[in-house]
């Protein structure tokens, strides 16, 4: 098994709490950044360490960090996007849950490195009983003199709010979740002007993954030049992986990255193979809005290289032939699910959660859906595949914000990768979902 | 600031968006707009029908931009280069967004208000298809009244957002706005308020559909039978500057002027717009200037034909072009 740096101390009884993680090392980031180290120094420090974002898009964070704009005299915010809801991907949710310190650690060195005195995390509304956790970490904080004014006898003061927001896939944007921060309608805003220059409040603005913020601690501890020898290439680090489906160890796992993908899914160290001794039909491999891959382009590549475990060769061969890692939400099926019944859930979920700004995403997801509705109902066309991709092409790159092309490329790769699926249910005009049904309630076949 | 919109270079301040730079050159290569209304800051970006493709970044950048951009949010780029009909992908994509605004508007036109100056008519006449692909049942809302004159009719909305503008730049104490989201999402007031302010009336004008419609003036006349004349008062509230629409020697309804994008070149209030419908109240300047490609310039001034106003000359003297927006 790999290095940890995140979930090291998961075996540790009561780590939740300040003292437990205070004795397992905990704060050591924030007292060496505070006291011995300027804001510009723990940016670079990020910034050496190639810590790319965890939330999905994998964005350098030091450059994002260096893009926050400073003018005098005006607050800098630095806010957590804790609004995981790309479904496959819990691993946030786990981290804060059980570690809610590794956050508030992470937050005070990332907010000193910014220069930010206010900060907030983000949570969306499912997670209410997690902000709770994060809430009393807090307090906790308070009380040790780790937050509030004059931080560890520093001239720093922080203070840090948690904020619930109602349960909205898109206020996991980083524009709508710094309108509801604000109060108003989670829509997403029109960029530029880009968070950095004109985020919460008008006011320069930082937004990160929980996972990024956690990983700041680490950094600054071991040093950015350290962590970048963990992992593959312009892959850095470790990562959270989200594992689930098919498998028989679903969970949440640390990996350095560039660990195989053959390895993560059939190790005993991660997901323990497939279950029931099925065979893997496809994985999505980064939360339900990266292409899925058929089991031969998600072990190898078009070029036929072992894929890893990072993002570039996960990424290798576009979407033609590849998908990305994205928020890190491994779903695996097995060989008796349906494809077509998988992207009916996705395009569901994707019409569920479309804000209505923009018309393609409005009115095209909604459309998919229907559209889908009609395979799962086996009154579908051969056309209507046909249909299908055209509307997901018109979607795509065409929205204001990135939940048009996330609801987009599912669509096109279960076509892409499985149109037999789809052309079969069109040819019989009825969709065969027997076996799916009897597994999932445990009955065998007659 | 040098930009180039197919073909076509023009030099603008800095600030300016691409879609005012087309503007400024002419209709041949303005896009249309939905959502986008000079007048309402913060307009625009949510409709995509202006959507234009960026070939060269800036001079500095000369990198094309990846993805179609909004022409009315981006600001122009010293030398930057624009395609907009001359690129045939992007009027697929735009094609691709018209067909999307269309698949859950009713399509009422023969019994809308709207119809003969709806830009969704324009619209789908430009970009549209022949048929639709859309075989399920379209969205439907039940009709509400919000305030006395205004009738809005949520089925036709295309959620523009012009008129949450208005009444937030306009007004104080917005009362109404977008509830719901996705493809239910739907413009309402809160709870059971009602608009009521002096330039609510305001939403009718900028509504692009038939969604907002003046109660006064509910299917009293098929727009292309009424004539307009510029006419003025004085108001203490407002410009006082209007238009009438007559027919025959009756005020049918009063509306704000739109310059040649349709857009109010300066809002008026309620009086002006729904309490002043005689020929006496007003100050009549002439009959409007109205392109050729109008529905509305179908017919004649019928019994006004004593004003002798050569509209066509007075339309020159505006520099009122062909407003035609097909490529």
């Amino acid at each position: 098994m790999g290095k940890k740096l995140l979930l090291h101390n998961d075996h540790v009884p009561n780590i939740h709490t300040y003292e437990v993680y205070r004795a397992h090392g905990g704060y050591a980031s924030v007292e060496k950044a505070l006291k011995t180290m300027t804001p510009d120094q723990v940016t670079d420090e990020v910034k050496k360490s190639g810590l790319r974002g965890r939330g999905g898009a994998g964005f350098p964070t030091g450059l994002k960090w260096s893009f926050l704009a400073k003018p005098e005299g005006v607050p800098r915010y630095l806010v957590c996007n804790a609004d995981e809801s790309e479904p496959g991907t819990f691993k946030d949710r786990y981290l804060m849950e059980r570690h809610p310190h590794a956050l508030v650690e992470g937050m005070i060195t990332s907010s000193y490195a910014l220069g930010a005195h206010t900060s907030y995390i983000y949570i969306r509304g499912e997670y209410f009983y997690v902000a709770r956790i994060l809430e009393q970490a807090i307090r906790e904080a308070y009380a040790a003199g780790m937050l509030g004014k004059n931080i560890l006898g520093t001239n720093y003061s922080l203070d840090l709010y948690v904020q619930v927001g109602g349960g909205a896939y898109i206020c996991g944007e980083e524009t709508a979740l710094l309108e509801s921060l604000e109060g108003k309608r989670g829509n997403p805003r029109i960029k530029p002007p880009f968070p950095a220059v004109a985020g919460l409040y008008g006011c320069p603005t930082v937004v990160n993954n929980v996972e990024t913020i956690a990983a700041v601690a680490p950094i600054v501890n071991m040093g950015g030049e350290e962590y970048a020898k963990i992992g593959i290439g312009k892959s850095t680090g470790t990562k959270l992986i989200s594992a689930s489906g098919h498998i028989n160890k679903p969970g949440v796992y640390e990996i350095e990255l560039g660990v195989p993908v053959e390895e993560f899914i059939y190790s005993e160290a991660y997901c323990g193979g497939i279950r029931n001794g099925k065979k893997m039909k496809a994985v999505v491999a980064g939360g339900s809005s990266v292409p899925i891959l058929p089991t031969e382009l998600i072990l190898k590549t078009a070029k036929g290289e072992p894929r890893l475990m990072t993002y570039e060769s996960l990424a290798d061969g576009g979407f033609q032939t590849g998908t990305m890692l994205g928020s890190g939400g491994f779903i695996v099926m097995d060989e008796d699910t349906s494809v077509v019944k998988n992207l009916f859930t996705f395009t569901r979920f994707y019409h569920h959660e479309s804000c209505g700004q923009c018309s393609p995403c409005r009115e095209g997801t909604g459309w998919m859906e229907k559209v889908m509705q009609k395979f799962i109902d086996g009154t579908a066309n051969e056309s209507d595949i046909d249909l299908l991709w055209d509307i997901q092409g018109k979607i795509e790159g065409k929205t204001i914000c990135p939940l048009g092309d996330a609801a987009a490329w599912p669509v096109a790769a279960a076509i892409r990768h499985f149109k037999q699926e789809f052309i079969d249910i069109a040819k019989q005009k009825k969709f065969n979902d027997v076996k799916h049904y009897y597994r999932l309630n445990n009955l065998t076949e007659a | 600031m040098k930009v180039t919109i197919d073909g076509k270079e023009i030099e603008v301040p800095k600030g300016t968006t691409i879609l005012e730079a087309a503007r400024m050159i002419g209709p041949e290569v303005a896009p249309p707009t939905m959502c986008y209304y000079s007048n309402l800051k913060t307009s625009g970006g949510y409709c995509r029908t202006c959507i234009v493709k960026v070939t060269k970044g800036s001079a500095q950048n000369p990198n094309p931009m990846p993805k179609p951009v909004v022409s009315c949010r981006t600001e122009v780029m010293d030398g930057m280069e624009v395609q907009n009909y001359t690129s045939p992908d992007l009027l697929e994509a735009r094609r691709g967004v018209v067909e999307f605004l269309l698949i859950n508007h009713p399509l009422d036109c023969p019994i809308c208000d709207q119809a003969g100056e709806c830009f969704l008519q324009d619209l789908s006449y430009n970009n549209g298809t022949e048929k639709t692909r859309y075989e399920f049942k379209r969205r439907e809302f039940e009709m509400i009244d919000i305030g006395d004159k205004i009738k809005l009719h949520m089925t036709r909305c295309i959620l523009c957002y012009r008129c949450v503008k208005v009444a937030e730049q306009l007004t104080n104490g917005r009362v109404h706005g977008v509830i719901n989201r996705g493809d239910v999402a739907e413009i309402s007031t809160y709870i059971t308020q009602a608009v009521d302010n002096d330039f609510s009336g305001n939403m009718i004008d900028v509504c692009p559909v038939g969604a907002l419609t003046d109660k006064t003036f509910r299917f009293k006349q098929r727009v292309w039978f009424t004539k307009p004349m510029d006419a003025h008062r004085n108001c203490d509230k407002c410009c006082g500057k209007v238009r009438l629409w007559y027919k025959g020697e009756e005020v049918l309804r009063v509306t704000a002027r739109k310059n040649k994008w349709d857009e109010s070149e300066e809002f008026i209030c309620n009086a002006c717009r729904f309490d002043h419908k005689k020929t006496a109240d007003w100050v009549i300047e002439g009959p409007t200037p109205i392109s050729h490609h109008s529905v509305i310039s179908q017919n004649h001034y019928e019994h006004l034909n004593a004003l002798k106003v050569d509209t066509l000359k007075r339309q020159k003297a505006l520099g009122f072009m062909n407003i035609d927006k097909r490529p």
